[in-house]
Order: C-alpha cells, then sequence, then structure tokens
C-alpha cells in the first residue's frame, strides 16, 4: 500500500494520543502545539478535527500548549499554522476516525465500509446497531504513532470545512472572563515588576535597595546585574516600588544609537554581506523609460494592547511558568540555558494574552518571571511589564531599505527590473541560537551576549527577502540582498516581516513604471502574470472596487483629492493571494476611505476567519503606513506611549471589504501577513493617483507629505 | 495607608481593605476577583480599563478607588445584570467582533456608557465616543456592527 508522507509537524509528534483523546462523556479534547493570539487559530483547528473526526464542533474541547503534554510544534509564526498545524491534526484525526472505525467493526462484526460517523456515533448502514466513540475509548489505543494509511477527506466529502462557525474564545472574552495569563490567580500570588534600564547599553552605577525594601509590602527586591525588580504582596505596591527603585537607580549612558531620521543612509552605510537571491537575462537593459526609486520603513513597534506579562512558581527545583509564548518549548530551552537548569526541571504553559503580531515581549516576560520568583520561593510571582517597556524595551520589526531600478518599453513591457534591500536578520526568537534570546539574560551580573539574530531556518524562507523575488514574469531582473549585522536598536519578527517592504517597493515601482510609460498599472500588472490565481485576485479587486469603471488609471487620474491605489502580493511567493484597492482622501494628511481585497488562500476552512484576519491586516497596516515610526534620541527609545507612538484609531478606521475565491481543491494558505504589502502600496498609490505626489520613506506623515507637495 | 473602604459593584456591596490611592483597576482585579477589566497603558488612554461609574464611562487604570466610593461601579461582570449577557455582548459575538479580545470588554463597557445615554447613536456618535479605544488587532469595522446591531436590539426591545 502506498502511503503519502506525513505531514512534519506530525512526523516530529506522531503518536496520535499526544493529539486527541477521546473522553468517556462525550467531549473530545485536542490538543496542538499552535496557540492563540487572537488569529483564531484555535477555532479553525476545532473545525478541522471536527470534520475529520465527523462530530460536533461544540463537542471539541481545545486544551492550552503545554510543554508536558502538548505537540511540540515549535513556533505560531510565519501565517503557517493553518497549513502546517492544521495538515497535520487532519491527519492524526483521520487516523484516529479509523481507528474508532475498526474497533466499531470489531464489536459491530461488520466491515468498515457498511459503517458511518455521525457526530461520534458509528451507524450500521441499513441496521439500528451502533456504537459511540465514547462508548468505544477503553478499547481504542492511540498510543501507536500515525502511518498515513489513511487518508483525511477530499474536498467534496467536506461538510464543517469552509463554514463560518463562530470561534470558540469569543463568548468568553466579551464576557470578561479570566482567559489572559494577565488573568491567573494562583494560592500564595505575589506580584512583580522589573525595572529596566533607561536605554539598551545602560550601565547602573548605583541603587538603593535596602530603601524599597521597607516599602509597604515588599518582599523582595532583586538586583543581578542591571537586571531590578520588586516582588510585592499587592500588584499597586510593586508598582509603587518599582517607581521608587527606578528613581533611585543611577545610571551612565552612550550615545550610541543612528540619527532616527536618516536610517535609509545608515543602514545602507552599515557593513553587509551582498547574496544575489535571483539574477537572469542581461541586466540593465536600456528602455524607453528608465526609473530609479528607493524606498524605506521605518522600525515598528507590535504595540500589543496589553503589556506582556507572565506568572512563574519556583519550588524545590521545579520550575513552572504560565505565559503567553508563541513558542513554549524553545522559550524552556533560553530559560533553562540562562538559568544553567536541565529543560525538563521547567513546564512552560501557554495562556492567551494580548495580541502580539510577532515576536515580541511575551518570552521575555517568562524569564523575567522566573527571576523574580526565584526571589520567594514556592510563591507565584505575577509579573507585569509596564506599557512604557512594552513600547520601548520590545524587539522591533527592522527598519529596512529597498532601491529599484527599472526600464519599461512604450509598449509597456518591463525590460529591465533591479531590486536591491539593506536588512538585518529578523529573526530572534528563543531556542535557536547559541545564546538565550531573551531580553533579562543579557543584563545580568554573568550576561549572556546577545545574539546576532538568524536570517533563515530549516523549511521557512528566509525572512529579509520576503517577497522580494517578484511573481511578474520579467527578462531581465536582478535581487540583491545586502545582509547587515545586528543593529544597535533591538529587532525580531514583525507581522509580514520582509515581506511588508519588498512588496511596498515592487508594488509602488509597478506603478511608477506604468507612469513613466503611460499605461494603466493594472494592467501592466496583469501583461507580466502567468499565475492564474494571481491574475485573478487582481481582476476581482478591481471588479469589486470600482477601479475598473474608472476612464484613466495611469496613475494620475484622481480629481486632486481623491485617488484609487491597487497593490498585490502572494505573501512570500508561497502563502496566500491577496491584492487590496484602497481609495484615500489625500492632501498634507492622509484618509483611507474604504479598502477592498480579494484574496485567495487555498482551501478556506472557515471565510469568516479569514475574512477577520484579512480586515485586521488591513487596518494594522494602514496604520504603519500613515502613523507608525519608532522613535529614538542618540541615547534612548523615545516612543513609550500612545501619544508618541500613536496607532489607528475608531475615526480613522476605514471600511474593508473583503472577498475570498475559495479552492477548495488546493491546500490552505494562511492569511494573517498577506495584505499588509499590498495595502502599503495601495496607498502610496492612491496618493500619487489622487494628487500626483509620491513619498516613498513611510510613515507618510504630514511633514513628508507637505515636503513632498512643496517639491511638486 | 489602607482602610476599609465600601464599594457599591454590580448591584451589591463590598467592603476592601486598600490605600484609598490605589487605582480601582487593582481592586477590581485583585481584590474582588472581577478579572474582566483588563490593563491596558496605566494612563486612561487606551481604554481596555473602562467601567461604568454611575452610567458613565471612566478609565479604571487612573481613578483612584477613593473617588469610586459611594458611587454606583459596573464592571463587565455586571453589565448584563439579570439577564446575565447584555445586547452589546450578544452583538460581539454575533458579529464575531474581535481577535484577540483584549480591548473588547473595555469597549463593551464605553458603548454601553454611549448606548445608556443614547440608545441610537448615529454612526460619526459611535466613532467619536469609542475614539478613546484602541483595538491593535483592527477589527474597528466589526466593532461598530456589533455596537449597531445591539443599538437596534435595544430600540427594538424598548418600543
Amino acid at each position: 500500500m502506498t502511503t503519502d508522507p506525513l505531514p512534519p509537524g506530525l512526523t516530529r509528534n506522531s503518536r496520535l494520543d499526544r493529539w486527541v483523546e477521546m473522553r468517556t462523556d462525550g467531549v473530545v479534547e485536542v490538543r496542538t502545539g499552535k496557540v492563540e493570539i487572537g488569529q483564531g487559530i484555535t477555532s479553525a483547528l476545532a473545525q478541522i478535527a471536527a470534520e475529520e473526526l465527523d462530530v460536533d464542533y461544540a463537542r471539541i474541547r481545545m486544551i492550552p500548549a503545554d510543554t508536558g503534554r502538548s505537540p511540540n510544534e515549535g513556533v505560531t509564526a510565519g501565517s503557517r499554522s493553518t497549513m502546517d498545524g492544521g495538515g497535520a491534526l487532519r491527519q492524526a484525526c483521520a487516523e484516529v476516525r479509523d481507528a474508532f472505525l475498526q474497533a466499531a467493526a470489531r464489536r459491530l462484526n461488520a466491515g468498515v465500509d457498511e459503517l458511518f460517523v455521525r457526530d461520534g456515533t458509528i451507524h450500521r448502514k441499513a441496521s439500528n446497531e451502533s456504537a459511540t466513540y465514547w462508548e468505544l475509548s477503553a478499547e481504542v489505543d492511540l498510543s501507536r504513532d500515525a502511518d498515513g494509511r489513511v487518508a483525511p477527506k477530499r474536498a467534496d466529502q467536506l461538510t464543517l470545512v469552509g463554514k463560518s462557525l463562530p470561534r470558540l474564545d469569543l463568548p468568553d472574552k466579551v464576557a470578561g472572563a479570566g482567559v489572559y495569563v494577565h488573568d491567573l490567580e494562583l494560592p500564595g500570588m505575589l506580584h512583580g515588576r522589573v525595572v529596566r534600564p533607561p536605554s539598551y547599553r545602560a550601565v547602573l552605577d548605583a541603587f538603593d535597595g535596602k530603601r524599597i525594601e521597607t516599602m509597604p509590602g515588599v518582599r523582595a527586591v532583586v538586583r543581578d546585574g542591571r537586571f531590578l525588580g520588586v516582588v510585592a504582596a499587592r500588584e499597586e505596591q510593586a508598582v509603587a516600588a518599582a517607581a521608587a527603585l527606578a528613581k533611585g537607580a543611577v545610571w551612565h549612558e552612550a550615545e550610541d544609537l543612528p540619527d532616527v531620521d536618516a536610517i535609509p543612509a545608515f543602514l545602507r552605510s552599515r557593513p553587509s554581506k551582498a547574496k544575489i537571491l535571483s539574477e537572469k537575462g542581461v541586466p540593465k537593459q536600456a528602455g524607453a523609460h528608465a526609473v530609479s526609486a528607493s524606498y524605506s520603513r521605518p522600525f515598528l513597534a507590535h504595540a500589543s494592547i496589553g503589556p506582556a506579562c507572565a506568572v512563574a512558581r519556583v519550588q524545590s527545583g521545579a520550575i513552572e511558568v504560565w505565559c503567553q509564548s508563541q513558542s513554549i518549548h524553545p522559550t524552556r530551552l533560553d530559560i533553562a540555558k540562562t538559568l544553567g537548569v536541565a529543560p525538563d526541571t521547567i513546564t512552560v504553559r501557554h495562556v492567551q494574552g494580548a495580541g502580539c503580531y510577532g515576536h515580541n515581549a511575551a518570552d521575555d516576560a517568562a524569564l523575567d518571571a522566573v527571576l523574580l520568583a526565584r526571589a520567594v520561593e514556592g510563591h507565584p510571582v505575577r509579573l507585569q511589564w509596564s506599557h512604557e517597556d512594552e513600547l520601548a524595551w520590545s524587539p522591533f520589526g527592522p527598519a529596512m531599505v529597498v532601491a529599484m531600478e527599472g526600464a519599461v518599453d512604450d509598449a509597456g513591457r518591463i525590460v529591465d527590473w533591479r531590486h536591491e534591500l539593506w536588512s538585518n536578520p529578523h529573526i530572534a526568537r528563543p531556542g535557536l541560537q547559541e545564546s538565550p534570546s531573551l531580553l533579562a539574560a543579557w543584563h545580568l551580573d554573568q550576561p549572556f551576549a546577545q545574539p546576532p539574530g538568524i536570517d533563515a531556518l530549516p523549511g521557512i524562507q528566509p525572512t529579509s527577502e520576503r517577497n522580494a523575488v517578484p511573481i511578474y514574469d520579467f527578462p531581465n531582473q536582478r535581487v540583491v540582498l545586502n545582509a547587515l549585522e545586528r543593529l544597535p536598536v533591538r529587532t525580531g519578527t514583525l507581522r509580514a516581516i520582509g515581506g511588508f517592504l519588498n512588496t511596498y517597493a515592487i508594488e509602488c515601482f509597478m506603478d511608477e513604471l506604468a507612469h513613466a510609460a503611460g499605461v494603466d498599472p493594472v494592467e501592466l500588472r496583469l501583461n507580466h502574470l502567468s499565475d492564474e490565481r494571481a491574475i485573478a485576485v487582481i481582476k476581482a479587486a478591481r471588479e469589486r472596487s470600482g477601479l475598473a469603471s474608472r476612464s484613466r488609471h495611469d496613475g494620475s487620474g484622481g480629481d486632486g483629492s481623491r485617488g484609487m491605489g491597487l497593490g498585490f502580493a502572494r505573501y512570500s511567493n508561497e502563502a496566500a493571494y491577496a491584492a487590496v484597492v484602497v481609495e484615500v482622501e489625500a492632501g498634507a494628511t492622509i484618509n483611507v476611505v474604504r479598502a477592498v481585497a480579494a484574496v485567495d488562500c487555498g482551501r478556506t476552512i472557515n471565510p469568516d476567519g479569514v475574512r477577520n484576519q484579512v480586515e485586521g491586516g488591513i487596518v494594522q497596516a494602514v496604520s504603519w503606513v500613515l502613523k507608525e515610526q519608532v522613535r529614538f534620541d542618540r541615547t534612548r527609545i523615545t516612543t513609550r506611549t500612545w501619544d508618541d507612538y500613536p496607532i489607528l484609531r475608531f475615526s480613522e478606521a476605514p471600511p474593508v471589504e473583503v472577498s475570498i475565491i475559495d479552492r477548495p481543491d488546493e491546500p490552505s494558505l494562511g492569511v494573517g501577513e498577506a495584505v499588509a504589502g499590498p495595502v502599503a502600496a495601495a496607498i502610496a498609490n492612491a496618493v500619487f493617483d489622487a494628487i500626483g505626489v509620491r513619498v516613498r520613506d513611510l510613515p507618510l506623515t504630514r511633514e513628508r507629505m507637505l515636503a513632498a507637495i512643496n517639491d511638486a | 495607608m489602607t482602610q476599609s473602604i465600601e464599594l457599591n459593584i454590580n448591584g451589591a456591596r463590598s467592603v476592601v481593605t486598600a490605600d484609598p490611592g490605589t487605582p480601582l483597576i487593582y481592586v477590581l482585579r485583585n481584590d474582588l476577583k472581577l478579572k474582566g477589566t483588563r490593563f491596558g497603558c496605566g494612563a486612561g488612554v487606551c481604554g481596555c480599563c473602562t467601567v461604568l461609574l454611575d452610567g458613565r464611562g471612566i478609565q479604571s487604570c487612573n481613578t483612584p478607588v477613593s473617588a469610586a466610593q459611594g458611587r454606583e461601579i459596573t464592571t463587565i461582570e455586571g453589565l448584563g445584570g439579570k439577564a446575565g449577557t447584555h445586547p452589546l455582548q450578544q452583538a460581539f459575538v454575533d458579529e464575531q467582533a474581535g481577535q484577540c479580545g483584549y480591548c473588547l470588554t473595555g469597549v463593551v463597557m464605553g458603548a454601553a456608557a454611549l448606548l445608556g445615554r443614547n440608545p441610537s447613536p448615529t454612526e460619526a456618535e459611535i466613532r467619536s465616543e469609542l475614539d478613546i479605544h484602541l483595538c491593535r488587532c483592527g477589527a474597528y469595522d466589526r466593532i461598530l456592527r456589533a455596537i449597531r446591531r445591539a443599538s437596534e436590539m435595544i430600540s427594538k426591545r424598548g418600543e
């Protein structure tokens, strides 16, 4: 019998009982290594499990991930959970269902082909005989490995997948249930706060711990190198003690940050290693119209609404951690490394936090909590970051620059395409490098070195260069990554990573070439695409937005204040296809009036879940493009509050319309990151359409717009 | 100095021992175990910690507990009253308005304050009233739909 290879997540965690437990009371417990970060993944995975097991969606209970029992699926990131985690769970559930069918066949003395399953009850056709999963669970041994001999359902057999089932988590969230790690309440729990240095490389000269120890409720003052923290009985007491501790600490600092207003030049001046990502044809063809342009994005904060939080308990050499980490297994490794203990002395459990959108402070908080809990053996310590630290000390999405050169002939054929980018490695997640990738580890008396970062991991696409190689068919192209070393500003992965700026640059530049040649920018795209799915989303977005009905599409068709623009990408050239049209009112300030997106993410598990992710992705990208920029002086990060780092508000959020092109026979593809780049380019293209002005450095602030308008 | 403080929360009397300057949110979450009020910024500018004080929305992260004495405090846990679920909460589920959900209880309380004094607000009034509330997941569109739906539910019920 031939079998398909198992999905990688299942090969690594092949025992079926690691994934599914059929309880005798009619509840199906499903374990997954993927964690809920607001994207709705646990609901999508529950839907997949219910589908393959043929049970009601309401029977599924998704068990939060922990390092003790859950499958180790690495990191929940990169819009890969539906692709990878969903694929593994689907196969595991198909095999579990088959195991129960075999057991029922034995009990009913029937052939498997005489049986069918309805909500966990296995019926024998043309008879009243039946057996339920719950009755059979004692005699079905799931402590065996998946073997790939059973195929999951075909597209035409699906009954639940493809339906907009409601999310499992929302009722509790709107009821105000204690669903977040912030809400944990353990016996004897104390409250902790950490006092961070005022800048990345500040050195602690003096601090007055004695005075803090006498403050009301204070149970411990912790100092290890330049890691400072307090533990107190009540939360407000910990806050007050931390404030006093911060006030009394004396630091000296260095002016070692670059000029925040000249980041592109700074990046281009750094030592770098060139890597040719694509080279074909005879680059540097002269065309009728040669164009060059440079695009950049600033450092961007994840800017979670809720500050990072974790709870830890240290007792008799055993360490327990509850945290919002996207990577509980790797984070455990780095905590163990930092403390010099064996990983199996540590249990890390995932509890939801506020949305993170990439690698934020979630993992750092886990180590912080452990370091404080060590000072009060036996007492759980609930550690919460301040909002200011959340904005200033979390890893930032790295600043990047892209320089484009190209040429287009009079017939609208792009004859030359050159894309050169500068970026430091994006990946700084825990568990991947020699030195721990946790903030406090670098601040200890015996500090670990901050690791250099990683650009590529096995099995996933390199991060900086994501989307750099164009999906368009060009006869001549050269794409080069200038890989920088780690920057003096702390960075980590942010939603859409390198794909955001690469797509922004490509999709703006397509419009710039179209303008130079006097051709329609959407037609220019279509004329250089052979991928039918790409063509379909672009046409759908054009039709639904009304862009198709406009008389001029040459990038200057607006009326002097209102304009429309399109951006397109297939995220990382292997995930979802997305085309976005936005309409703007543009002047010195830009107002996004509406956004219309068309996406193709293969087989859609939950259409409303896809829409929700796409809508949110659009709003977040609008926020990045119009408002967001981490700022610093030569010493300190200065964006520390919502006043310094504004994000899009209710009054500014555009109505968003999302249409889905479902492909039931194609693999499911993640959508969380698909629209960010297209949105950014669509806004810039719409602004140009409206007023003939283009600002290429993000964000498109009032100052930059005014300068560009004055230059025009 | 800690002292005994009497509070009227969700229609019931509670007595807590705390410093009167303690931000109300810590008393709600830690003393009364009402965890549905979320801590966001600590400066009263993100809306996560919104509760009702005599029906008006206030930010509990920068309101001292002493300021709530003698007034009616309503948190998300008490919003639905005897029915258990407020039309706003039902509407948020119906519209699937949320992702990570961290901002939602604050948004619901802010919207409840608005609908309490104006059961049929215009879209502009909703946007303006809720402008203090930040949603990083970007669920604004759905949240607006949910509030409009709740407004209709309440209006119908009142007829």
